[in-house]
């Protein structure tokens, strides 16, 4: 695996209250990373603009940021994603939206469109500052998948490259695993066996999987493995926030269909109120 | 396991007393299997049909342990109404057929059926029930038989019918009511009584025997014939021959129309309801803990009804009344349930026509003083103490099923609980956008404890509970719950009436049930069942305590503390610690302080962050005050916490011939030599030997927590401990 999976990172700019706060994140990470950050604005290419972008990174200067701005005109939708194909981008990084009064995060109607469609891996913010916010805690998936590897191996990455302290592995197990039904004492005790015997197997698959990453990588970090039985990827982001996690790392689905969306499952979950900042990893 | 010979011979042992209480429980069963039938105006002899099919079917394949079989009350209103209206042969096949729509709820796993109906409308269903009961038997009570059309009009011809009986001057009458009036006081003083002989035979026998008596008395005593009128005497109860030779043959023909299976669907939901709510209860009840398996249950007894039904009897529910009596005369099994039903036969083939020596209003008194119970003031005035809402959503079910009918009633109870829901909280959306979401998270917290973790988020109301229910049903009793409403903007009645319910159960089975996050919340009334609902803004006074916190106010008591739950907005005694650097303390509440304030405990909110970023964290420490001073340091396991940022940039200080120690601990500090004095064997063995805990040492003064939540009172008081040995290893230095 190189582990360098993100080579370039793109965002979308609209000149709106949050740009700062969200050009600071996505320059911040390009730093980290070591990779071209990309700058996609929908709409004409004006002076005013380009000065103010300039202004804006001004204090990245020093950090050798290799920065491109793209200016096309059409459908937010259609340019981020044609662009992100044409540029190569590995990482679109998107803004979230929150919503007032219970200071709840949602995926806004481009965002969750392009989260959709995107073949790259998608960093959804809720909160982008522009003082850095550490990133010390990470809960990654580790679903029975085969990307989960690629998802896990990334996982450790970018804890690595941000200095993060502790990786939580979530386990999701779902509940038709557990072939008897909870009725009585008897049949609630060998559930409870089924259990603990699902859990060993789970998180001996999740040891396997952190044995085939460079001890670079792994060592000094706190891992975590904690298995879950409820509905597969609501639980994970539900313990994302109440562990308080700093960035969730997903799988990106495998296919959204129309369905999908009347019958959120999965990532729908996650992108109906997003926990923390969320990675979709492709 | 324990292995099956132990448990057969475990099953004779306890088949004497089991057999005993069979018998006391057909004593009642008996009684109260006439009256339900007549009151359903079923031939008396359906009830005791029921009550032996059920018996046998359900104590061989039923899946509830102490639970009695047999006709229900709550079916007397749709019974009545299926009766008049279908004619006595076409009611046979509608509890057949309610009885196979019982059956597929058992297979379908339907037994959480009765969570979905909010606990007041049950409430006023139920009252509405004991209404129709009360009001039409009332009458016959004081012989004096009416027919109405609709059941509100039995009511409030109760008091005309008392009249009346003032002024009977048929001698007939006058004995035939005051068999009533004599038996409906002594259904009402019986509990009242505490006399071991008298005791021994329950209420409704003692009216039986006594009134058999009497008529023997005038018989052979006086050689009269019984004074009470012909017509207010039990009739025709069949001998057993005839009951084999009675038996209806079905009739498929009429099965086509709106009415019936509306009466099918009416008697399969009530019955089901009444069912799985008796269960529930009488788990609860069960001194050998077991557990239910309810849709095992709903399965035999939808058997019971079908077998019931074909042989002329009545619908077949698991009954409350009758299974607690069983409960208390040491039933262990479900033999008892058996044997109950045995008596009954034998009751019914040695003693039919000593049965028809009962005058009827002595009968229908037992029915008026159960219709009473689940009517009673007592009902109001606990609602009402809950909360003016509920009774609201009571009086609508009330109502409705009084005028229209129980259907119509119990979904106008759910349609009123949700709108009254959706104006409280001025939100439609919240209920709306989260019905369909999993909004419960459960999983074992990886610590020493090991105990379950359970959050909840959004709202949890009787709409949702089934899925907070499922989950919690997988732990077994004897564990540690955990339960979090801090992400849940509403708890609505039905839920905090279960989440006690469950409290109960676990403390009766060796288990710690907390349900914690609800402090935040507020509450009209200051009854602990009443709905709960997040503030915006939180209230600064508060007019009502959680469980948590009336079991703080105990703790305190206890303990000798004094317990206050204001919020202290003065914390200056915590800034001079390490952890609160880089975080804001918004206050302090639920605080529990010794005399002097060496020792206090107070759940803290703080906050991290700002604006945006800003994360709102509660919890719960132990503050101890030192009188020397000791070294400032910070102590703390490996990944404990969640976050730790504020201790970045100190070292590790390793304690020399303590490897164990400094293997395991993080041990911060500026000044090495002072720490390294102070950590002496005491104190390393101390922390070594006992669980994890943040601690931390500003001087003069110990801070330590657990976790970054708030703690449930098991913690608290593990904390204390730990805090309390703490200071004496530290004053002891």
């Amino acid at each position: 695996m190189s582990l360098q999976p993100f080579k370039s990172i793109g965002i979308g700019v609209a000149f709106s209250p949050n740009l700062k706060a969200n050009l600071f994140e996505a320059a911040r990470l390009s730093v980290f990373f070591k990779s071209k950050l990309i700058l996609i604005h929908v709409g004409e290419a004006t002076n005013d603009k380009a000065k103010m972008l300039e202004v804006y990174l001004k204090p990245f200067e020093n950090d050798n940021l290799n920065l491109e701005v793209v200016y096309k005109q059409g459908n937010p939708v259609d340019v981020i994603l044609s662009t992100c194909q044409e540029k190569n981008v590995d990482l679109l990084v998107l803004g979230a939206v929150q919503r007032e009064r219970f200071l709840k995060y949602y995926v806004g109607s481009i965002a969750r469109k392009i989260t959709r469609q995107a073949k790259c891996s998608i960093l959804l913010l809720i909160k982008p500052t522009i003082e850095r916010v550490p990133c010390e805690h990470i809960v990654v998936n580790g679903l029975k998948d085969p990307k989960t590897e690629q998802t896990i191996k990334a996982a450790f990455y970018v804890a690595k490259k941000l200095n993060s302290e502790k990786i939580t592995i979530v386990e999701e197990i779902k509940q038709d695993q557990i072939s008897v039904k909870v009725d009585d004492d008897k049949s609630l005790r060998r559930a409870n066996i089924i259990k603990e015997r699902i859990k060993l197997r789970e998180n001996s698959r999740i040891k396997e999987i952190i044995s085939h990453i460079p001890k670079t990588y792994t060592k000094d970090k706190i891992i975590k493995l904690q298995p879950i039985f409820g509905k597969k990827g609501y639980s994970i982001g539900h313990y994302a926030q109440i562990s308080r996690a700093d960035l969730l790392v997903m799988n990106a689905p495998s296919k959204m269909t129309f369905w999908d969306r009347l019958f959120p499952h999965d990532i729908e979950h996650i992108l109906t109120e997003l926990p923390t900042d969320v990675l979709i990893l492709q | 396991m324990s292995p099956k010979k132990n448990n057969i011979k475990g099953f004779f042992k306890a088949l004497p007393k089991n057999i005993f209480s069979g018998f006391v429980v057909s004593l009642i069963a008996l009684p109260l299997g006439l009256g339900l039938a007549m009151a359903s105006d079923a031939p008396p002899i359906a009830g005791i049909i029921a009550a032996i099919v059920g018996g046998i079917v359900v104590s061989i394949l039923g899946g509830s342990h102490v639970t009695i079989a047999g006709p229900g009350n709550g079916l007397v209103g749709v019974l009545l109404i299926a009766i008049s209206t279908l004619g006595i042969e076409n009611a046979y096949v509608a509890i057949i057929f309610s009885g196979v729509l019982l059956m597929s709820l058992g297979f379908f796993r339907m037994g959480t059926l009765a969570d979905f109906f909010p606990s007041s409308a049950i409430q006023g269903m139920l009252a509405a029930i004991g209404l129709i009961i009360l009001g039409k038997q009332f009458h016959i009570m004081l012989a004096h038989k009416i027919q109405r059309e609709d059941t509100v009009d039995y009511l409030f011809e109760i008091p005309f019918s008392i009249n009346d009986a003032i002024h009977y001057e048929n001698k007939g009458l006058i004995f035939a009511a005051l068999a009533g009036v004599i038996s409906l006081a002594i259904m009402l003083f019986y509990s009242k009584i505490r006399n071991k002989y008298l005791q021994l035979i329950p209420a409704p026998m003692w009216i039986v025997i006594l009134s058999i008596g009497f008529s023997y008395y005038f018989e052979l005593g006086l050689h009269q014939s019984n004074p009470i009128s012909k017509e207010y005497m039990i009739s025709g109860i069949p001998s057993i021959q005839n009951i084999i030779a009675d038996i209806p043959v079905p009739n498929f023909n009429n099965i086509w129309t709106l009415s019936f299976w509306g009466s099918v669907l009416a008697l399969t939901l009530i019955s089901g309801i009444e069912s799985l709510l008796s269960i529930k209860a009488v788990d609860k009840l069960d001194p050998e803990k077991r557990r239910s398996n309810v849709n095992k249950d709903l399965k035999a007894l939808g058997l019971a009804t079908v077998g019931s039904g074909f042989l002329g009897g009545l619908n077949v529910v698991t009954v409350i009344a009758r299974s607690s009596v069983n409960v208390n005369n040491g039933a262990s099994n479900r033999s008892s349930n058996f044997f109950h039903a045995i008596f009954l036969v034998l009751f019914i083939v040695l003693f039919s026509t000593q049965l028809t020596r009962i005058p009827l209003p002595a009968l229908m008194a037992i029915l008026v003083y159960t219709g009473y119970k689940l009517a009673s003031p007592s009902v109001i005035t606990k609602i009402f103490s809950i909360g003016k809402e509920q009774l609201i959503i009571f009086f609508v079910t009330l109502i409705i099923t009084l005028k229209i009918g129980l259907i119509t009633g119990i979904i106008a109870g759910v349609i009123a609980t949700l709108i009254i829901h959706i104006v409280i909280n001025k939100s439609f959306g919240l209920f709306f956008r989260n019905l369909l979401k999993p909004n419960v998270l459960m999983f074992k917290e990886e610590t020493n404890e090991n105990s379950f973790y359970v959050s909840v988020k959004h709202f949890c109301s009787f709409l949702n509970y089934y899925r907070l229910k499922k989950q919690l049903d997988a732990v077994p009793e004897n564990e540690d719950v955990i339960v979090d409403f801090s992400m849940c903007e509403f708890v609505d009645h039905t839920v905090m009436e279960n989440m006690n319910s469950y409290q109960e159960l676990f403390n009766k089975r060796g288990g710690h049930f907390d349900v914690i996050g609800l402090d935040m919340h507020d509450t009209d009334s200051k009854h602990p069942f009443a709905l709960r609902r997040m503030l915006p803004v939180p209230k600064i006074i508060k007019n009502n305590l959680t469980r948590r916190q009336t079991n703080m106010e105990i703790l305190a008591e206890d303990y000798n503390f004094n317990y206050s739950s204001k919020k202290e907005k003065n914390v200056s005694f915590l800034n001079n610690f390490l952890f609160f650097n880089t975080k804001n303390i918004n206050h302090i509440y639920n605080k529990l302080s010794h005399k002097d304030d060496a020792i206090c405990f107070f759940d803290i909110e703080f906050s991290e962050g700002e604006f945006i970023a800003k994360e709102v964290v509660r919890s719960t420490m132990l503050h101890i005050e030192l009188k020397h001073n000791i070294p400032e340091f910070t102590l703390d396991k490996e990944g404990f916490l969640e976050k730790v940022s504020a201790l970045a940039g100190f070292k590790d200080i390793d304690i020399e011939n303590h490897d164990d120690f400094s293997d395991r601990f993080h041990l911060l500090g500026d000044n090495k030599s002072e720490i390294s004095n102070f950590f002496n064997d005491n104190v390393t063995h101390f922390f070594e030997s006992n669980p994890y805990y943040h601690v931390e040492s500003s001087g003069k003064a110990i801070l330590i927590f657990g976790k970054e939540r708030l703690a449930s009172l098991k913690e608290i008081k593990a904390l204390f401990d730990f805090g309390k040995r703490l200071k004496e290893v530290i004053t002891s230095n």
